[in-house]
C-alpha cells in the first residue's frame, strides 16, 4: 500500500477529520474533473449542491430512490470504463444501501470513485441525526465490505489531492467526507426525462440534438 | 433466427438476450433461476453481477443503460415486492427501459405461506405503475414474447417485466 499511505500516513479517524462546507467542496470536486467524468448526484442536498456548483452535461440528478446513488454509478462504470466515474451521496443514504459496497467490490470495476458526505444528520428532512452520530463510522464499513481504498478525508487541501489520486489511479476509491450543517447552494431543476437525455448525450451515447443519431440505440 | 425446438426455456431466453444486445445481469437468487444464472456466468457474452438487494440490480441495470449498455435485473416474486420505490422514482420518470426477469413463485402449488401472498401483489404493482409485463407459460413462446417484450422496452424507453410462470418451470 505504498502509494496509499503517502498522503495519509496512518489512517485518520472520523473524529479527526475536519468539518467542512459540502457546497464549497463540491465546487472543488467540479474544479478538478478535466475528462468528462460522469457525475451521479445522491438525493436531496447532495445532487442540489452539484447543480448549483454549475452544470455538466456529465451529471446525473437523482430524485428519490434514496441510497442509490452508488448503484447507478456502478452501472455507469461498467457501461463506460474508459470514463471515470463519481457517485456522490450521504450518510442517511448510504446507510439505506450497505450492502451496495460489496457488490461495488465483486464486480471488480476499477473507475468508480464514491464521495459520502457525512453530516451525521438527515438534513433536508429536519437534520434528525443518522447513526453516523451515533457511532457508526462508514469508512471503516466500507473496508469491511471489501473497498480496502476507503480513507477518511482531513481538510480542504487534502480532499483535493485524494480526489486527484482517486482520479488517475485504479479504485474503486470510497472518500469520507464530514460535512457542516449549512444548507445547499441552490435547487436542482427537477426533469428526470431532460436530465437522463443530456447525461446520455453528455456521455456520448446519443449524438448532438437534431444530428440524427439521437433515436434510441 | 430462433433456437432449435428442443432447447429449454433458458436457452431460449439467452437467445433473446443476446439478439437483443443485453449483456449485463444483476440476479438476487432464486432456486428457479439457478440454471439459467449458471448458464450465462459461463457464457463469456455475459457480465453477471450479484448485488445484494433488487433495488441495486435495478439501479445498476438502469446505470448501465445511460451509460450505453444493455441489462437485465433477475429476481423472485419476493424480491420483486421492495421495488415500488425504485420502479416509480427511477426508470418510470427517467424513461429509462429496466428489463426484469422475476420467477413466480407463491401460486400453482407453493407450500410457502409467506411466497403466497407477496405473489398476490406483483401484477397489481405492474399493472399499478403501468409496466409492461408478460408471462411465459409455453417454452415455445418463450422466445417471441421475450424478443417484442425487449425491443418495445428499448424503443419506447420504458421499463419491462418478463414472468416466468410455474405453467413454464414448474410441469
Amino acid at each position: 500500500m505504498g502509494t496509499f499511505s503517502d498522503t495519509n500516513a496512518a489512517p485518520l479517524s472520523r473524529a479527526e477529520a475536519k468539518v467542512m462546507n459540502r457546497s464549497d467542496l463540491t465546487r472543488r470536486l467540479k474544479a478538478l474533473l478535466k475528462n468528462d467524468e460522469a457525475v451521479i448526484g445522491g438525493i436531496g442536498h447532495t445532487n442540489f449542491d452539484l447543480w448549483a456548483a454549475g452544470h455538466r452535461p456529465q451529471n446525473f440528478y437523482m430524485l428519490g430512490s434514496m441510497g442509490l446513488a452508488t448503484a447507478i454509478g456502478l452501472g455507469v462504470a461498467l457501461g463506460q470504463p474508459q470514463r471515470r466515474v463519481v457517485a456522490l451521496d450521504g450518510d442517511g443514504s448510504l446507510l439505506m444501501q450497505l450492502g451496495t459496497l460489496g457488490t461495488v467490490q465483486a464486480s471488480g470495476v476499477k473507475n468508480l470513485i464514491i464521495i459520502i458526505w457525512d453530516n451525521g444528520s438527515y438534513q433536508i428532512t429536519g437534520s434528525q441525526p443518522t447513526l453516523t452520530e451515533a457511532g457508526v463510522d462508514l469508512v471503516q464499513t466500507a473496508r469491511g465490505l471489501g473497498l480496502q481504498q476507503s480513507l477518511w478525508v482531513r481538510d480542504e487541501t487534502d480532499f483535493e489531492a485524494q480526489v486527484t489520486r482517486a482520479l488517475t489511479q485504479d479504485g474503486p476509491w470510497l472518500l469520507g467526507v464530514r460535512t457542516d450543517d449549512q444548507p445547499p447552494a441552490g435547487v436542482t431543476d427537477r426533469d428526470p426525462a431532460q436530465i437522463r437525455d443530456r447525461f446520455m448525450r453528455g456521455l456520448g451515447v446519443k449524438g448532438e440534438w437534431g444530428s440524427g443519431t439521437g433515436a434510441s440505440y | 433466427m430462433t433456437t432449435d425446438t428442443a432447447a429449454g426455456w433458458e436457452d431460449r431466453l439467452i437467445a433473446s438476450f443476446k439478439r437483443n444486445d443485453v449483456r449485463l445481469i444483476a440476479y438476487v437468487p432464486d432456486k428457479v433461476l439457478a440454471k439459467l444464472i449458471r448458464k450465462l456466468q459461463a457464457d463469456s457474452f455475459f457480465t453477471v453481477l450479484n448485488p445484494s438487494r433488487e433495488e441495486e440490480a435495478v439501479s445498476i441495470v438502469a446505470g448501465a443503460w445511460i451509460a450505453g449498455l444493455r441489462g437485465i435485473a433477475l429476481m423472485q416474486t419476493s424480491g420483486f415486492a421492495t421495488l415500488p420505490n425504485v420502479l416509480a422514482s427511477l426508470p418510470l420518470p427517467y424513461q429509462i427501459p429496466v428489463l426484469m426477469l422475476v420467477s413466480e413463485r407463491g401460486t400453482l402449488g407453493d407450500h410457502q405461506l409467506g411466497q403466497v401472498m407477496v405473489c398476490r401483489t406483483l401484477r397489481p404493482i405492474l399493472n399499478c405503475l403501468n409496466i409492461e409485463n408478460h408471462s411465459l407459460e409455453t417454452v415455445e413462446d418463450v422466445e417471441f414474447i421475450a424478443d417484442k417484450t425487449m425491443q418495445q422496452a428499448f424503443s419506447t424507453q420504458a421499463p419491462a417485466a418478463l414472468i416466468i410462470s410455474p405453467k413454464l418451470f414448474a410441469r
